[in-house]
């Protein structure tokens, strides 16, 4: 059996074509059931970012044609932008795409669930079975041996991300939201997938703010009502158009007071900026702006690259693997074959010795029966050692060959 | 034996100190081979402080020395108690130990042969329980000075915040007030048991138990003022110093008078 990999990503399409080849679950899990029809072995992996079919057949051109017959089906365009693995190179392709070396974000989490739900509705056998559970092995890996996915990667993950390190789990800790922009909306639905509460929405036209209150089950207000909210709110984020500060320090001091020394996280998403920077001087408060924000958010983008070259690392050790285990399956019938003439032997000589046999008693006959096994488990021990690590080292076949000939396996079925 | 097994405890304490540092530095190999560090020196200790128990008739820790072995032990067994989510604790915490088993061994609480003439129930429940105490002040006062740490990035920005993460401040602050609220009740019985035997003996009180009382006026006010006054965040993690500041005084300074 053979590994082929074809489909395309980010690297290779715009959005526009790879939107087109887009597959949910069940489609993937029926492309992939047919294209396993002819005996093989296919799962597809379908995401905003790729579609790519992993195919095991004998016959990796004639699997590596219907892959590539297959998407194009779906957008003929596609065609031009396919890329082709094989073996040891598709290992790699998938074991990089479970640990997120290949995504836009680099070390994004999602990919590796995705992989997994891929895995489990594909059509797999010995094959693929092994190089996706290696695959999420790796995945699992890299994430627990480098801190490539642990910091975030935008403006309003990383103001949800320091929410998190001033409280801890988000988990019903209310949020103020001043302005009803987009930037406030993504804010809040950063801070909402950490299940934090978006308790108001405050806005100088009340409509817009009770058109995205009604999205996170909030409430609006009017911007005069801010500060009466500052006692009960955890973070306040701002991002409103509006010319000047919309709070400032005096303000807060005020709110203060009714807080009995709870911290009070202040994000100010707006240009010019809507919050007191004087905010971030009083004691428990804590203002991070848009250009406090990009500078940690560039910080850990370039920790994610020196992150990424320890995760390489990993990853290719894992195909490293890979290769050695789908290189042993050359060496496999053999060993299976010599195995089964060495049990097959020693079950004509008890046989013949039936005679001798016949006058022990249950348990003597089951300690030559003990004996024999041993003796040929033992003298077949280091051949199969060593054929799986000549096979490892590329050389498996002429040494399946040469035990073939110099125990005249399978001549009986020439 | 109980020699032979100082070294290694000292050892796996010393390699854990420097592993958190280097953890702090990069990440990963150095922070598996301090918790290692702590895992093994704790089983060392762990068996000295039973080989002590074992050549013992009484209490054997009875000395000022010997007590400061037992409560390295203490800090260190409530430090792999909530180790996991808080593991750069060890970085205030191993080199404390590290540092307090060597005093501990000059001052001769390492070895066997220690005699007391108090009776083993009221070592045991005495220094047993201030021992408790101190070891989860001392916790405490490490929680405490990570939340400053951690409040101080906060404060300035620190562009790689989100690359070191940290425990939350408020995490670090609820942990530190609950550790006070199991320490100060073991504290405020341990005194009274030392203060029931102190009568009965028709003793005067000396400099250490004026001292030890002080320190749980300070521990008992950082629990009072937090509910009280909302005293909560970098006021109580000062405050948690200034308690720890008078264990060690306690701990270190006087013990020679209280155990003459």
């Amino acid at each position: 059996m053979r590994l082929v990999l074809v489909g395309t990503s980010h690297h290779h399409a715009p959005v526009e074509l790879r939107e087109r080849v887009a597959l949910d679950r069940e489609q993937g899990a029926e492309l992939a059931a047919r294209l396993a029809a002819a005996g093989g072995e296919a799962v597809c992996l379908s995401t905003c970012n790729r579609t790519e079919l992993y195919v095991a057949a004998s016959n990796v051109e004639a699997a590596e044609r219907a892959a590539v017959a297959a998407l194009a089906e779906i957008e003929p365009e596609v065609e031009q932008a396919l890329y082709r693995l094989r073996d040891h190179a598709a290992a790699l392709h998938l074991f990089r795409v479970a640990a997120g070396l290949d995504s836009l974000v680099p070390g994004e989490g999602e990919i590796l669930g995705q992989v997994r739900a891929a895995y489990e509705a594909g059509t797999t056998a010995t094959l693929l079975d092994r190089v996706f559970r290696q695959a999420l092995h790796a995945g699992r890996k890299v994430r627990a041996q480098t801190a490539i996915g642990e910091s975030p990667a935008s403006v309003s993950s990383a103001a949800a991300a320091l929410a998190e390190q001033v409280f801890g789990d988000l988990d019903g800790r209310s949020i103020l939201l001043v302005g009803a922009g987009k930037i406030s909306e993504q804010a809040a639905r950063n801070l909402f997938s950490r299940h934090a509460r978006i308790a108001f929405v405050a806005n100088r036209t009340l409509d817009h703010a009770e058109e995205l209150a009604a999205r996170f089950g909030a409430e609006a207000l009017p911007l005069e009502r801010i500060e009466e909210q500052l006692a009960s709110a955890d973070v306040v984020v701002s991002s409103t158009g509006s010319p000047g500060l919309v709070l400032d320090a005096p303000t807060v001091e005020r709110a203060l007071r009714a807080r009995r020394g709870r911290q009070l996280l202040f994000i100010d998403l707006a240009v010019p900026r809507d919050l007191d920077p004087a905010i971030h001087d009083l004691d428990g408060c804590y203002l991070y702006d848009i250009d406090d924000l990009d500078a940690i958010v560039s910080e850990t983008l370039a920790g994610r690259r020196g992150e990424a070259e320890r995760a390489e690392a990993i990853v290719a050790a894992e195909a490293e693997k890979f290769r050695e285990w789908q290189a042993s399956l050359d060496v496999v019938p053999a060993i299976a074959s010599l195995r089964a003439r060495a049990e097959e032997i020693r079950e004509a000589e008890l046989r013949k010795a039936e005679g001798l046999l016949g006058r022990l008693d249950d348990s003597q006959r089951r300690a030559v029966e003990s004996i024999t096994s041993q003796i040929v488990n033992k003298l077949l021990h280091l051949p199969t050692v060593r054929m799986k690590q000549a096979a490892a080292a590329a050389d498996g076949v002429i040494y399946a060959e040469a035990v073939r000939h110099l125990f005249g396996l399978g001549e009986d079925e020439r | 034996m109980a020699e032979l097994l100082f070294w290694p405890a000292l050892l796996f304490y010393g390699e854990a100190a420097v592993g958190y540092l280097g953890d702090v530095r990069r990440p990963g190999v150095p922070g598996r081979a301090a918790i290692w560090g702590v895992r093994l020196g704790w089983l060392a200790q762990t068996a000295l402080l039973g080989v002590q128990a074992a050549r013992e008739d009484g209490f054997p820790w009875s000395t000022w020395a010997g007590s400061l072995n037992l409560f390295v032990w203490f800090v260190v067994t409530v430090y792999l108690g909530v180790r996991r989510p808080y593991r750069l604790l060890g970085l205030a915490v191993m080199p404390l130990a590290a540092i307090l088993l060597v005093v501990a061994r000059a001052g001769g609480g390492t070895g066997v042969g220690a005699r007391s003439h108090y009776s083993n129930l009221f070592l045991v429940l005495h220094v047993g329980l201030v021992l408790v105490a101190f070891a989860g002040f001392t916790l405490a006062a490490a929680l405490s000075a990570f939340y400053l740490w951690q409040e101080r990035r906060l404060k300035r920005r620190a562009v790689t915040i989100l690359r070191r993460p940290a425990p939350s401040l408020a995490t670090l602050d609820r942990l530190a007030s609950r550790t006070v609220l199991v320490s100060l009740p073991a504290l405020t019985l341990g005194l009274a048991v030392g203060l029931i035997r102190l009568l009965n003996d028709g003793e005067r009180v000396d400099a250490v138990i004026a001292a030890t009382a002080v320190t749980w006026v300070v521990w008992a006010a950082y629990l009072v003022l937090r509910s009280t006054r909302g005293w909560t965040g970098r006021r109580a993690a000062y405050l948690a110093l200034a308690g720890f500041a008078l264990v060690i005084v306690v701990r270190l300074a006087l013990p020679a008078a209280h155990f003459a």
